[in-house]
């Protein structure tokens, strides 16, 4: 199956795309939601300004998924929604909406990736604490067994967690301790006899990175343990159930805004490690856009990637042979390595109580591999063409137009959402609503009870995404995740860190106490790899750091500075919403009497970092500024300049 | 303002805090921060505008310690306490000290990340601190910080982490302090019987809802104190996980604690620790060695009148080591 991850704006102009998409041979449709609706908010929620149709599309009720598929037959469709915390909510819509339209929920085919955990351990759109949020899974599972029986109810996402710096070991070892956990639920709220069909329907979204030889030996391993996992924890017995079904979105980590173009080689090796041999092959195939690093992509550059994977199936004689690896002793040899070191994490994993306790665990561990793989290309042990070694270019045609070549949400979008969500409130059954809500939170109440039903009541009465999703919160308390930084390995002791450090302590004496930084992540983007990493490092510079998370307002943001007493403010955000959210913040900062320097980092276009300039901010990073330490270098010198400390000699 | 020699005077700070204005706290933990020349004495006039002479009695604050292993839950738990005093209409501080990494010098102040609060509620303030060279997990500008927040804050909270030494240096400067112990780990258990840690005045099980384990653990804490004599320490179990449990428990513990000491004399002695510490930070172990050692110049201390306050204080020990 081939698609491309599409949404945005509103649903009107994504179902507009959808029907282009499918139009040009693409056979199935993968929905991208907005954070806010990703996390549980309406578009006139405070935390939701600046993230409105941005990295996907805004759905807050059934009236805006009914526009969404308009036209487009449910029944014959296979849909691929990427949302988690609010899954729950968002099939319940769909059901709705199929309903409507005269369609049985039986015949509805496609799949939720309501994974949480990797949502925990490095996409940041969760909603509820681990606990709750395990339940909602099992109580979808529960429930699409029976009644939704074709719906993968959820996909077990590897995916992320290379992205958040997973080798592949703890990718293997993790998904598989989550699909544990995930299992183990279920278990509890299903017939026995109906655990194969369970097992069966559980598929796996994975990365493939560039190293598509090792890559692929990952994939084998995968299935190897899945299928041992089946025949032993499950007692499932028909082979048919203990296959591994995995789909695939090629690595976006490694990806390059320097030289763009380039891209295009990467995404097509990685295809190849998903599909080289027939016994471990992807059955769905997502590719990114090669501008992906540099904002959201337009149809044309989504249209390239769908025919990069049209050449590999129609053009090549990639799938005219059986598997190609069998009998090869290097992959055998490369997958049993891969094995022994997956058991061993999986056992300390299960040993710490199973995948939902060991989140901490397993999130520090990854934020310390990703700081391994950021220091091997500093140090240049590891190759990245166009960021560490053959860097000069010439100038590129592709990003040559004003807008540097990416799709620009908008902003009208926000308010034209904001006033519809709005409309849509004061002219529905408002007495249905709130009967269907207090029934919801009396589910949420019960453990017993399967949430699902009660959710669909409230999606056909017309409640919406943010109602929704407070009423649980209500009900099952918040949440904040752990960040991992806090236990990262203290960092190495090269040359230019220590040289570093002495600086850090200059300045730390000049300005009468330790230089402290705070490093906020506004907005609702939950990719913290970066923010991550800064504070790691700048931890390991000798600096006090501060580092809450993601998911802050611009008003916790400054409250914090002014409180904290910091020296210097940095901001991470990659969901593009820096355009609005980054002056708030600095205004916020001013207004609480808070003057210290403000640096940014994030996928900021170039065109944009005049204006954040303009409203205040000392410097923009972006991901073509992979040397950590010269970023820190350039904050020790802004905070030294700001308070007239002259810089070392 | 965290910046640029416009910085408020200590004195004025401290008349601030005395009106209990609370926007005052940020220029105040930045005041005690400072080392640098001059920082010294800003500190000492803050200091006298909040003393027991000045302010007409002991600061009003309730200065409470919380202590406890990494991972023994004291976030979660402080979250919820937070919230429970808040929802009494008490404002309060949070001052969190972090350990500093010993290889870097830098450190990650985790505890804002930690820590839940109503956003844009203007009546808590938290500042997180990292512990620098300091062994027994105390900054040494947290001392003066909560002195002088208690003037203005109704809690003052101060958040180490450790077991066995941390909470002794705690208990200097808290009212009633209390330590955390999580269901199952079994140190504060050992060190109690052992001796190696002081008897704290409230002992917290966290994760309650772990069930026999909690309770076990709530079992054996209360019998190592009843054979230490130690029997009116409460042992409370809490759970943070919603519906949070025994918060309501744990507070009546903490005031319960704070309404049987006799206040004054846990106060001076807190100014006169105070002044010691910031005597030895400053003279180090030949500064001790011309009072006659630590004991000495404790004993010295106890003999002075109990409402000097902290800078006198320190002028004293300053004039005998000189003598």
């Amino acid at each position: 199956m081939m698609r491309t991850y599409a949404g945005h704006s509103t649903a009107a102009k994504s179902n507009e795309l959808y029907r282009k998409n499918l139009a040009k041979g693409q056979t199935g449709l993968s929905v991208a939601f907005d954070l806010p609706t990703q996390t549980g908010y309406d578009a006139d929620h405070e935390l939701a300004r600046g993230e409105v149709g941005k990295v996907g599309v805004p759905i807050a009720h059934k009236g805006d998924m009914h526009a969404l598929f308009d036209g487009i037959p449910l029944d014959e469709m296979n849909t691929s929604m990427t949302i988690n915390a609010t899954a729950a909510w968002l099939l319940a819509l769909y059901i709705v909406v199929a309903e409507e339209n005269g369609i049985d929920q039986a015949a509805l085919q496609g799949t939720t990736q309501n994974d949480i955990l990797k949502e925990y351990l490095s996409r940041g759109t969760y909603a509820f604490p681990p606990g709750p949020s395990m339940r909602l899974i099992a109580d979808m599972v529960a429930y699409t067994v029976e009644h939704v029986p074709t719906w993968n109810p959820i996909n077990i996402c590897s995916y992320h967690l290379q992205e958040a710096g997973a080798t592949p070991v703890q990718e293997i070892a993790y998904s598989m301790a989550n699909a544990i956990a995930v299992l183990d639920g279920v278990r509890e709220r299903v017939d026995e006899s109906l655990m194969p069909k369970v097992f069966g329907r559980i598929s796996f979204f994975v990365n493939a990175g560039v190293r598509f030889i090792e890559e692929h030996a990952k994939l084998r391993a995968m299935g190897v343990l899945w299928d041992e996992l089946g025949r032993e924890r499950y007692g499932v017995e028909d082979p048919k159930l203990r296959r591994f079904r995995y789909g695939v979105q090629v690595n976006s980590l490694g990806l390059t805004e320097a030289q763009p173009e380039n891209n295009v080689q990467r995404i097509a090796l990685e295809a190849l490690a998903v599909t080289l041999g027939r016994s471990a092959r992807a059955r769905a195939i997502q590719l990114p856009a090669w501008n992906e690093a540099l904002g959201l992509p337009r149809p044309w550059d989504q249209q390239w990637s769908l025919r990069i994977q049209q050449v590999l199936a129609f053009e090549t004689d990639l799938l005219e042979y059986p598997d190609i690896f069998e009998g090869s002793k290097v992959m055998e040899g490369l997958v049993e390595e891969l094995l022994e070191g997956a058991r061993a994490e999986l056992d300390i994993v299960q040993d710490k109580g199973g995948a939902v306790e060991a989140v901490p665990y397993m999130k520090a561990a990854l934020v310390d591999s990703h700081r391994e793989r950021v220091r091997r290309i500093e140090e240049g042990e590891q190759t990245v063409v166009g960021i560490n070694r053959y860097t000069e270019t010439e100038d590129s045609p592709l990003t040559a137009d004003a807008e540097g070549g990416i799709l620009v949400v908008d902003r009208a979008v926000e308010a034209g959402q904001i006033a519809d969500v709005e409309r849509w409130r004061s002219s529905r059954d408002e007495a249905a609503v709130l009967d269907a809500l207090s029934a919801l939170a009396r589910a949420a109440g019960n453990e017993d009870e399967n949430i699902m039903p009660a959710t669909i009541a409230a999606a056909r009465a017309g409640a919406t995404t943010g109602e929704w999703s407070q009423t649980l919160r209500d009900v099952f308390g918040s949440y904040r995740a752990p960040t991992g930084v806090g236990e990262a390995m203290a960092g190495g002791g090269n040359e230019e860190l220590a040289a570093l450090r002495d600086e850090v302590e200059r300045v730390s004496e000049g300005l009468g106490r330790k230089l402290k930084i705070l490093v906020g992540k506004p907005g609702l983007d939950g990719h913290s790899n970066g923010a991550e990493q800064i504070a790691v490092r700048a931890r390991d510079a000798g600096m006090d750091v501060v580092y809450q998370g993601i998911r802050l307002t611009p008003s916790e943001i400054a409250t914090s500075a002014l409180q904290e007493g910091v020296h210097v403010v940095g901001l991470s955000i990659l969901s593009g919403s820096h355009r609005e959210l980054i002056p708030l913040v600095v205004e916020e900062l001013r207004e609480a009497g808070v003057d210290a320097p403000v640096v940014v980092g994030g996928i900021i276009p170039e065109a944009d970092v005049a204006q954040l300039r303009e409203a205040g901010v000392d410097a923009v990073y972006t991901p073509k500024d992979f040397d950590l330490s010269k970023i820190m270098r350039d904050i020790v010198e802004l905070v030294a300049e700001r308070h007239g400390l002259t810089a070392a000699a | 303002m965290p910046s640029r020699g416009e910085a408020p005077s200590g004195a004025e700070l401290g008349r601030r805090l005395r009106e209990r204005d609370l926007t005052a706290a940020p220029a105040v933990l930045n005041l005690v921060e400072h080392r640098a020349a001059g920082g010294r004495e800003q500190v000492a006039a803050l200091l006298r505008e909040v003393s027991p002479a000045v302010l007409g009695g002991e600061a009003p604050a309730h200065i409470v310690g919380v202590t406890g292993p990494p991972g023994a839950g004291k976030s979660s738990l402080l979250s919820e306490l937070v919230r429970a005093w808040r929802a009494d209409g008490r404002s309060v501080a949070v001052l969190a000290v972090d350990p500093t990494s010993k290889r870097t010098g830098g450190a990650l102040l985790g505890d804002r990340a930690r820590i839940a609060t109503e956003s844009g509620d203007r009546e808590v303030f938290m500042r997180s601190t990292a512990a620098g060279d300091h062994l027994g997990g105390l900054a040494p500008s947290t001392r003066a910080a909560a002195q002088a927040l208690a003037a203005a804050f109704d809690v003052v909270v101060i958040e180490t982490v450790g077991v066995g030494q941390s909470e002794t240096d705690v208990a200097d400067v808290a009212d009633t302090v209390a330590v955390i112990v999580q269901p199952g780990s079994g140190d504060v258990l050992q060190f109690l019987k052992a001796g190696i840690m002081e008897i704290p005045d409230v002992l917290v099980v966290t994760k309650a809802d772990l069930g026999n384990i909690a309770e076990n653990a709530v079992r054996d804490l209360s019998a190592a104190l009843g054979g230490l004599g130690a029997r009116e320490v409460p042992v409370v179990a809490v759970s943070s996980l919603p519906p949070a449990r025994g918060i309501d428990e744990l507070m009546e513990a903490l005031e319960g604690h704070r309404s049987r000491i006799d206040l004054e004399a846990r106060r001076v002695r807190a100014r006169r620790r105070h002044a010691l510490a910031d005597f030895a930070a400053e003279h180090g172990e030949r500064g001790l060695r011309a009072l006659g050692g630590r004991r000495q110049a404790q004993a010295f201390l106890d003999e002075l009148a109990p409402e000097l306050d902290v800078p006198a204080l320190e002028d004293r020990l300053e004039e005998r080591a000189r003598a």
